[in-house]
C-alpha cells in the first residue's frame, strides 16, 4: 500500500472518534500494539531528546527498504509512533524522502507533532527522513 | 478589606477566554502571570502619549517619559523597601538580573579557588550563570542539599560556607515544588562571615511581602512578568555597598559619563548598569502591576492564596495514586505532583484537553527531578486570581488521566 493509501486509511481510522478522548484512547490502544524496539537499539545515539518525552528510533536498510522501530516512555507518543512507522517503514527511500505526512494534519493530532510541544514527534520524523536520504545518496553512490 | 476574587478576575481579560469550547483554567502561573487591564492599558497608554527615549532629548516627551520611567524605580524601591531607588537596577528578568551579578559581581570579587554556593533546589538560570563565572575564574560551585521534603538542611550549609565563599545565591521559593526557603536565616548565617546573599525571588515577590532591607539581602532578583506585568521586566536590588564596587556587565550608551578611545568613566548608580536604551515601556507597566498588587494588599494575597493552596493539595491528596513531589513545611502556591506512574506528559496532554493549564515536565530545574528520581510532574501554580472551583476542574482532569491510562 502506498504512503498516501496507508495515510488515508488512518484518517478513516480516527475520523470515526467524535472527541479527542477516543482518539486519545485509540492512541493509548495503538501504543500496546507497538513491536518494542530490541534492547539493543534502546542507546544514546537512538536516543532523540524532546524536552519532555523520550523516544528511540532505531533504522534497518534491507533490500532497498528501510525498516524503523521505535519506542517512547510516554503512552500517547508511542501511540503516535506506532502511526508513524504504520506509513514510513518498510519503503524505499526515494518514497520517504518524498513523502507528504498530511495525516497529522487530518487526524486531529497536529498539536502532537507541533515543535513546541517537545515530545520528540518532529524530531522523530526529520530523522526519519534524514536516514531516508542518507541511504538515497548512498545508492546513488553505488549506481 | 474583603478579598473579592471575582472582581479581580474581572480586571484580567484573558480568564474569560475559552479553551477546546470550555473555560480556561489557568495553573501555570509560576510559568507566568496574566496581566490586569491596568497594566495592558498602561502599556498602550506609554506609546500613545508620551513615547520618547529617556535621558537623552530636552524635549518635553523625553522628558516626561524620563520621569515617568524614574518613576517607576521609586515605585519598586517602595514596593520592596529598597534604602535609595538607585539600589534598582531595570533588567530584562531574574535571569537578566543573576547573569548581572554573576558577572559584575564576578569579576570584581571572585579569584581562583574562591567558593560560590547555590542550593540543590535551584532553578536553572540560578545554577548555570554561577557554573559560567566558575569556570571563567577557576571557582568552585558549592550546593546545599534538601532532604527527602525538599527541604534545605540547614546544617549542611553552615558547613559549607567557610574563608573561601564569596556569594551564597538560593532560591526563596522553589518553582518546582513550592518550598518557600528561610533566607532570612541564609542570610544571618553568611553575614555571620561578611558573605553576600543574593535571593532569587522570581516565585516570592507575587506571594509576600518582601522588605529587602528586614531580610538584609545583599541582591534581591525577580522578574515583572511574573508579577501580573510585562514580559521581557525584571529587577535587580542590589546594596549600593556592593553595586558601587562593581564593575559594568554591559558597555554602550546611558552607562557611561565620559568616552574617549584612551578612556571611559562608567556612569553613577544605578545607570552604570542599564546600558542601551532600556524597556521604559515595560518598567513604566511593571510600576502599574505594583500599584494593582499593592492596591489589593500582599497581605489579603497571601492570605487568600494560602488558604486556597491548602485547599488545592488536600483536594488533589484524596486522589489515590497521586503522590507529591516535595512535602515542604513551608509551601508557596506552586504544588508538584505525580500521579501512579504516568508520564507528566501524558497527563499533561489529556489536561490541557480539560481547559487546564499546567506546567509538566522537569521546569527547568532537572537536579530537583534527579533528586526525587522522577523524570518530571506535573505542576499546578496558584495565585489570587485562582479559586476553588478551578481546583475542583483540575482534579476532575487528574481522575480522568487515572481511567485513561489505567
Amino acid at each position: 500500500m502506498s504512503i498516501e493509501k496507508v495515510q488515508k486509511e488512518i484518517i478513516e481510522e480516527f475520523n470515526i472518534f467524535e472527541d479527542w478522548i477516543d482518539k486519545y484512547n485509540h492512541l493509548i490502544e495503538l501504543s500496546k500494539d507497538l513491536p518494542p524496539i530490541e534492547d539493543k537499539y534502546k542507546t544514546s545515539e537512538n536516543l532523540i531528546k524532546g524536552c519532555q518525552s523520550k523516544v528511540w528510533l532505531h533504522a534497518e536498510y534491507r533490500d532497498g527498504k528501510i525498516y524503523f522501530s521505535a519506542d517512547s516512555d510516554a503512552v500517547i507518543t508511542k501511540g503516535i509512533i506506532s502511526l508513524l512507522i504504520r506509513v514510513m517503514s518498510g519503503r524505499t527511500p526515494e518514497e520517504l524522502v518524498n513523502s507528504d505526512l498530511f495525516f497529522i494534519d487530518q487526524t486531529g493530532l497536529k498539536e502532537n507533532l507541533s515543535p513546541t510541544r517537545s515530545n520528540g514527534l518532529v524530531s522523530m520524523v526529520k530523522q526519519m527522513k534524514m536516514y531516508a536520504l542518507a541511504y538515497k545518496t548512498k545508492e546513488q553512490k553505488k549506481g | 478589606m474583603k478579598f473579592d476574587v471575582e472582581k479581580i478576575r474581572n480586571d484580567f481579560p484573558v480568564l474569560h477566554r475559552k479553551v477546546y469550547d470550555k473555560p480556561f483554567v489557568y495553573l501555570d502561573n509560576a510559568a507566568t502571570t496574566q496581566k490586569p487591564v491596568q497594566v495592558i492599558e498602561e502599556i498602550e497608554r506609554v506609546y500613545k502619549t508620551i513615547n520618547s527615549n529617556i535621558h537623552r532629548g530636552v524635549h518635553h516627551l523625553s522628558d516626561l517619559c524620563t520621569g515617568e520611567y524614574e518613576n517607576a524605580r521609586e515605585k519598586v524601591a517602595s514596593f520592596i523597601n529598597a534604602n535609595h531607588s538607585h539600589e534598582v537596577i531595570f533588567t530584562s528578568g531574574t535571569t537578566g538580573s543573576v547573569n548581572l551579578v554573576a558577572f559584575s559581581f564576578g569579576e570584581s570579587f571572585v579569584g581562583e579557588g574562591d567558593e560560590i554556593i547555590v542550593s540543590a533546589m535551584e532553578h536553572h538560570s540560578n545554577i548555570v550563570p554561577w557554573q559560567m563565572l566558575c569556570e571563567r575564574k577557576n571557582a568552585v560551585l558549592k550546593v546545599i542539599p534538601i532532604n527527602g521534603d525538599g527541604e534545605l538542611i540547614m546544617e549542611e550549609y553552615e558547613k559549607l560556607i567557610g574563608p573561601k565563599t564569596r556569594l551564597v545565591a538560593v532560591v526563596h521559593v522553589s518553582n518546582a515544588i513550592g518550598t518557600r526557603n528561610p533566607v532570612e536565616r541564609i542570610i544571618e548565617i553568611a553575614h555571620k562571615q561578611d558573605v553576600p546573599v543574593l535571593v532569587d525571588g522570581a516565585q516570592s515577590v507575587q506571594h509576600e511581602k518582601i522588605d529587602v532591607q528586614k531580610i538584609d539581602a545583599d541582591f534581591f532578583a525577580f522578574s515583572g512578568h511574573k508579577i501580573y506585568g510585562p514580559t521581557g521586566t525584571g529587577v535587580l536590588y542590589g546594596k549600593e555597598k556592593w553595586l558601587d564596587r562593581m564593575v559594568p556587565w554591559q558597555g554602550g550608551g546611558e552607562m557611561i559619563s565620559n568616552v574617549t578611545f584612551q578612556k571611559t568613566t562608567y556612569n553613577k548608580l544605578p545607570f552604570k548598569f542599564e546600558a542601551g536604551t532600556p524597556n521604559y515601556t515595560g518598567a513604566i507597566a511593571m510600576a502599574a502591576a505594583l500599584d494593582y498588587v499593592g492596591k489589593t494588599g500582599l497581605e489579603n494575597i497571601a492570605g487568600y492564596e494560602k488558604e486556597l493552596t491548602e485547599y488545592a493539595v488536600s483536594k488533589l491528596m484524596q486522589i489515590d495514586g497521586l503522590r507529591l513531589i516535595g512535602t515542604p513545611r513551608k509551601r508557596t502556591s506552586v504544588i508538584s505532583f505525580m500521579i501512579e506512574n504516568i508520564h507528566p506528559y501524558d497527563a499533561g496532554m489529556v489536561i490541557d484537553k480539560m481547559g487546564v493549564a499546567v506546567r509538566t515536565g522537569s521546569h527547568c530545574a532537572e537536579p530537583v527531578m534527579d533528586f526525587f528520581g522522577v523524570r518530571g510532574t506535573i505542576r499546578a501554580s496558584l495565585v489570587f486570581y485562582n479559586t476553588k472551583r478551578e481546583i475542583d476542574t483540575l482534579y476532575d482532569a487528574v481522575i480522568k488521566v487515572k481511567e485513561m491510562f489505567n
